[in-house]
């Protein structure tokens, strides 16, 4: 397992690397410059602007020292917003898009595993098919339309949440939270029930049964275990998916976190914030798919062995 | 000829049996109808504007009400039906073509090339597409067709790995041995012997990538990313009902009622039809 696993790191480097050029030459093919601004700049302010922001330099020294930038963790100016790095403002957008995406993530776990392994064991009652109908609207209700009907709901109508913001108000994480996670809940649901529903019919559970186990401990401590590798093995897509979710949820209740960030930079052709935020994006994804396979090998006794 | 004839004819029988397909099959065939003949059906146009009324709830001139520029709704979104149903089929066309090609290949030769078109595709999966294509439309500008494409050369990944298992399955049967010694050349064996065996799992793969398309549209045009004005998407008609919500909730909801029931058929009639073309793998 740990030869697989070292294969997939040393696999990923050259894969980021790979990433960062393209997205940085991609960039490059831009039409015009960034400086191109409504009114026209002097040649010699131009020409300060090139010099401060490298511009000057031939486009391979650019991507030297642009790399060697991000090696550091530096990835350079803001375009837009002078005086700030690309870096300060993924850090400072970071902590909140996390934030938002481990509460989703929670709710999504919380009840997809729940509600998935109750329908599985309750196949065929109303236990498995009103779950299982509310999980095909979560996934058919798409997030840009979930999170405004929410906010149509319980914001105006019923005056419960606040509609926007992000910890200034008691309450206004939970709206954004569950709007992201329900979509995820609906796929966990389903995929925990499949899981669970293959492994429950196979000989060990028979045999945990035969030897008196409650069925409690049946469900929790044998059945799930495999049950939810299914699961374990969609959360690193999930987490990518939740970053784009979160494009669409941040700007919907205005939470000033990165995708807000992302979606305001391709709007403001904020090249250099777009050019870190997609590789940052790019290192986060790789390194959390890599984590959730990771997961799912060691779960699977089968693979751990190999 | 006759055993795949078979396949299809039972199929058929078992999906004109499953109630939740063919009912999305029914209302698929309504929209895509209704589409087609927007300029003939629709009241009025989609860009006529009654600054008049501006936005007024539903009432018999205009059965889903107006926006604020006083446009009628019911003709916006069948107008939008055309955007957004092309965007799925002509993306999903788009994956179905790399994919089949790119899984075909890979399957059939095998070895060595098989294998790093394998890892082409298992890298590819592991990255962050939709920040890809933001990117694209941020540089090539926010073109219709570059859409298109960029949408379908995201969504081939998975087209590529079922068809490759599926060509693996079919590879070592005795027919595309046979036709392998006759000589035939590796393009009609594409076409006549393996494409012909796996369409089912194709057609079924289709279906399922029709809705995940036009989420994407969807969710793009949402970020006023995709679909341009005067063009108008049912992801542009949700952005702008969200803008004005509050006052004018039916901007919202007939908009997203429609996006909704349109995905909720696609998905039932993919289901099901995957459920009739092999009832092994059902997914429960």
């Amino acid at each position: 397992m740990l030869s697989i696993f070292l294969k997939r790191v040393l696999l990923a480097i050259p894969v980021l690397l790979a990433v960062a050029s393209l997205t940085f030459f991609l960039v490059k093919l831009a039409p015009g410059g960034p400086f191109d601004a409504d009114k026209a700049v002097s040649p010699q302010v131009l020409k300060n602007l090139n010099e401060a922001y490298n511009l000057d330099a031939s486009q391979w020294e650019q991507y030297v020292d642009y790399m060697g930038g991000i090696i550091r963790g530096d990835f350079g100016p803001s375009f837009r917003y002078p005086g700030r790095s690309v870096s300060e403002m993924i850090a400072t957008g970071l902590p909140v898009t996390f934030e938002l995406a481990f509460y989703s993530i929670l709710i999504a776990l919380l009840i997809g595993i729940t509600s998935g392994v109750l329908a599985a064991l309750k196949r065929n009652t109303y236990l498995d098919f009103i779950p299982m109908a509310i999980a095909m609207i979560g996934i058919c209700v798409p997030t840009f339309l979930m999170g405004p009907l929410l906010v149509l709901i319980f914001g105006i109508n019923l005056e419960l949440l606040p509609v926007s913001g992000w910890g200034q108000l008691p309450g206004d994480k939970i709206l954004p939270s569950i709007t992201l996670g329900f979509a995820y809940a609906a796929y966990i649901a389903r995929l925990s029930r499949g899981g669970m529903l293959e492994v429950l019919n196979q000989d060990f559970i028979r045999t945990a049964r035969a030897k008196g186990l409650t069925e409690k401990n049946v469900v929790i401590k044998h059945a799930m275990q495999g049950g939810l590798i299914p699961v374990v093995s969609f959360l690193g897509p999930a987490i990518a998916g939740l970053l784009a979710g979160s494009f669409v949820v941040e700007t919907i209740f205005q939470i000033p976190g990165l995708g807000r960030f992302y979606v305001e930079a391709a709007f403001n052709r904020d090249y250099t914030m777009i050019l870190g935020t997609t590789i940052f994006f790019s290192a986060m994804i790789v390194f959390f798919n890599l984590l959730s396979d990771l997961a799912a090998m060691w779960l699977n006794p089968r693979s751990r062995d190999a | 000829m006759s055993k795949s004839s078979t396949l299809w004819s039972d199929a058929i029988y078992r999906l004109s049996r499953n109630k939740a397909a063919m009912f999305g099959a029914f209302i698929l065939f309504i929209l895509i109808i209704c589409a087609a003949l927007a300029p003939w059906i629709a009241p009025y146009s989609y860009s006529f504007q009654n600054l008049e009324i501006g936005a007024s709830p539903p009432s018999a001139q205009h059965l889903l009400g107006t926006d604020v520029l006083g446009r009628d709704l019911l003709s916006r979104i069948l107008y939008g039906a055309r955007i957004s149903l092309l965007v799925g089929f002509v993306a999903t066309g788009v994956a179905l073509i790399i994919g089949v090609t790119w899984g075909i290949i890979a399957g059939y030769v095998g070895g060595k090339v098989d294998s790093v078109m394998m890892r082409i595709v298992d890298v590819l999966y592991g990255l962050p597409f939709i920040i890809f294509i933001i990117l694209l439309m941020v540089i090539f500008g926010r073109n219709l067709w570059l859409l298109f494409g960029a949408i379908g050369a995201v969504e081939w990944l998975t087209m590529a790995r079922i068809v490759r298992g599926q060509v693996i399955g079919l590879k070592n049967q005795e027919f595309v041995l046979a036709a392998k010694a006759m000589g035939v050349s590796n393009i009609s064996m594409f076409r006549k012997h393996l494409l012909p065996n796996i369409l089912g799992p194709i057609a079924v793969y289709a279906t399922l990538t029709i809705p995940q398309v036009m989420l994407l549209e969807g969710f793009l045009s949402f970020l006023g990313l995709g679909i341009q004005p005067p063009m108008s998407s049912w992801g542009t008609l949700i952005k702008d009902g969200v803008e004005s919500m509050e006052e004018y909730s039916w901007l919202l909801i007939y908009p997203g009622l429609t996006f909704t029931i349109t995905l909720f058929a696609l998905n039932f009639f993919g289901d099901g039809l995957r459920d009739a073309l092999d009832p092994k793998t059902t997914d429960n």
